[in-house]
């Protein structure tokens, strides 16, 4: 692990692999819950043809292949809200129009359509250090909407009509989420490529859905997949020499193959508990959640069911179960 | 119609076409404070997309709404509404019902703020008030249709709202937590709270109905208190054979169980 740091062009790889691990599971869950799960395909097309006039003009490919991003998934998504995107072809038309836009303009800017290879398979070893500057810069936005505006985010995508009455501005998120979707596919093709990075979006929030329960949990548990697999998919690569877009997505679906049995024992185990309804939270990191105050101190015969719970016994309390914990309880 | 500060919702010659189709013609309905009002009617009479159009959820061709006081266009204290829709339309799948009932409280949420001790108070309430506080961490898409009615009922009480508005609250909940219902509801009542509630039938709720409002084929045919139902029923029946054609009215059974007549058959 030591030997591919010492190399700056692997350090930026894996900092590259490690943005895009935390961004594209965070805007995918929305995505996912929006059932857009192919959105992220059809802009990486659309990216393509920021790509071409980035190779035309001779720019820097990634701010023009965001632009290009946005441009595509605020239309669709005003396609989509006005009625008009029924039946899919106005959607079919716009990617497929932005992927021969990209072969077209790389054409005439004399690179030609196999310049746009690393950048439909990604070519994560080229990451520049103004590639990392933008990425890491436009990772936190991603981040700090995803993860802070998660509770209206979430209330958008899985009832509008609710939403609207919370007075949210409903038509103003879907725009949020498709434009962040549309940013980190455009920042996603130097990593994994415009081709696979659909599959960072969309495959650890799969995964993440066997194994844990609630929107929250899976949100986090998908961004750990996500970081796992992009990272460990990019060291790895490094050793087999292997591509490392391909081997991270492969990665990611090994994880996603793996959590079907698994999300079989962790039922399994949920079925052998004591009072298995009762059982709280199931993250994959128990949490120390201290009760809020508690007056009623548990004890044998005190009216609450005792479990043995480990090292300890918790007192079943209203749904869930205290375990006593210095001067409070904690809620296991 | 007195529109005042007493007047928590009214709207006057609503008029709604959806594709064309006339679905709402000239409805007037008003709901006055610590009011419970019954919206009744067959299926196609227009129930659901009156409720959608006085939340703003659908658009009206010709009109007026007001909440509170203030024009739709300009209502922004959603907190004081809880809006229960009809089951079916939202993607909740993988969420926890504590999580559905806490978008209840986004009305009262600045943006970026994590939920507050009162909010999860609320929430907890909420969901103990339809009891189902054994299922606070359970998988939404697990539990039963009546349990998730409930669940979208809670999170409308977790708004602590002044006006509740019901989409067919009791379809699909068994009778006993029909009774639930009717418990939780008229407590918010005696609050002060105010109700409009779209009932296929009557049920448990109807000892709480201050006035049915009952819409055939997009327009008000009875406006009054509920025990005038059964004689509003004899006229009605008239109209009904007429329109049968259009296949937009209720049937004869039904009309039967909505009024709970036990006249001619």
């Amino acid at each position: 692990m030591i030997e591919i740091l010492s190399y700056p062009f692997m350090q930026r790889a894996l900092i590259a692999a490690l943005l895009t691990g935390l961004i594209a599971p965070a805007i995918g869950t929305y995505v996912v819950q929006r059932r857009l799960s192919l959105l992220g395909d059809g802009l990486g097309h659309v990216a393509l043809a920021g790509v071409g006039l980035a190779l035309l003009t001779g720019t820097a490919p990634i701010p023009l292949a965001v632009v290009a991003c946005i441009v595509g998934a605020v239309v669709v998504e005003i396609l989509r809200q006005r009625g008009k995107a029924s039946g899919d072809v106005g959607l079919a038309v716009l990617f497929y129009g932005g992927l021969a836009a990209g072969v077209f303009l790389s054409g005439i800017s004399g690179v030609g359509a196999g310049g746009l290879a690393q950048y439909l398979f990604g070519s994560l070893t080229t990451v520049t250090p103004d590639d990392l500057i933008l990425i890491g810069l436009l990772a936190v936005v991603i981040l700090v909407i995803t993860l802070g505006l998660a509770p209206q985010l979430y209330a958008v995508s899985t009832d509008e009509e609710f939403a609207r009455t919370q007075g949210l501005r409903v038509r103003l998120y879907h725009i949020a989420v498709v434009s962040l979707a549309a940013v980190t596919v455009a920042l996603a093709m130097r990593t994994v490529g415009l081709l696979l990075v659909s599959a960072l979006m969309v495959v650890p929030v799969a995964a993440a859905r066997n194994l844990v329960r609630g929107f929250t949990s899976g949100l986090g548990c998908a961004i750990a997949i996500g970081v796992a697999t992009a990272v460990g998919g990019a060291a790895a690569s490094f050793y087999v020499n292997a591509a490392p877009g391909a081997f991270i997505v492969l990665l990611a679906i090994a994880v996603f193959v793996l959590s079907w049995p698994l999300s079989y024992l962790i039922r399994q185990r949920r079925a052998a508990a004591v009072l298995p309804e009762l059982v709280d939270d199931d993250e994959l990191v128990a949490a120390h959640t201290v009760t809020e105050s508690h007056p009623h101190r548990h004890a044998p015969g005190c009216g609450h069911q005792p479990v043995q719970h480990g090292d300890h016994t918790d007192f079943i309390h209203e749904g869930h179960r205290h375990a006593a914990h210095a001067d409070h309880y904690d809620e296991h | 119609m007195l529109v005042g500060a007493s007047t928590v919702l009214a709207a006057e010659d609503l008029t709604v076409e959806l594709g064309g189709l006339p679905v709402l013609r000239g409805v007037a309905i008003s709901v006055r404070a610590g009011e419970a009002v019954a919206l009744l009617g067959g299926n196609g009479s227009g129930k659901s997309t009156l409720v959608r159009t006085l939340l703003g959820l659908l658009p009206h061709q010709r009109g007026t709404v007001q909440l509170f006081g203030s024009p739709l266009r300009d209502f922004r204290s959603w907190s004081r509404i809880g809006y229960v829709p009809q089951r079916s339309a939202a993607l909740f799948g993988g969420s926890k019902v504590k999580e559905v009932v806490a978008a209840g409280r986004l009305a009262r949420r600045r943006l970026f703020r994590p939920l507050s001790r009162t909010d999860r108070v609320a929430v907890r309430e909420a969901i103990a008030h339809v009891g189902l506080s054994e299922q606070l961490n359970a998988d939404i898409a697990r539990l039963s249709g009546g349990q998730q009615q409930r669940v979208l009922i809670a999170r409308a009480l977790a708004a602590e709202p002044d006006l509740l508005v019901l989409d067919e609250p009791t379809s699909g909940v068994d009778l006993e937590h029909q009774r639930v219902l009717a418990d939780v509801l008229g407590g918010l009542l005696t609050a002060g709270a105010s109700a409009l509630v779209v009932l296929h039938d009557v049920g448990p709720l109807g000892a709480l109905i201050d006035r049915a409002v009952v819409l055939s084929d997009g327009r008000v045919v009875h406006d009054g208190p509920p025990g005038d139902l059964g004689q509003h029923r004899r006229r009605l029946g008239g109209h009904e054979h007429l329109d049968h054609g259009e296949g937009t009215a209720p049937d004869h059974d039904e009309h039967e169980r909505l009024l709970g007549g036990a006249v001619e058959p």
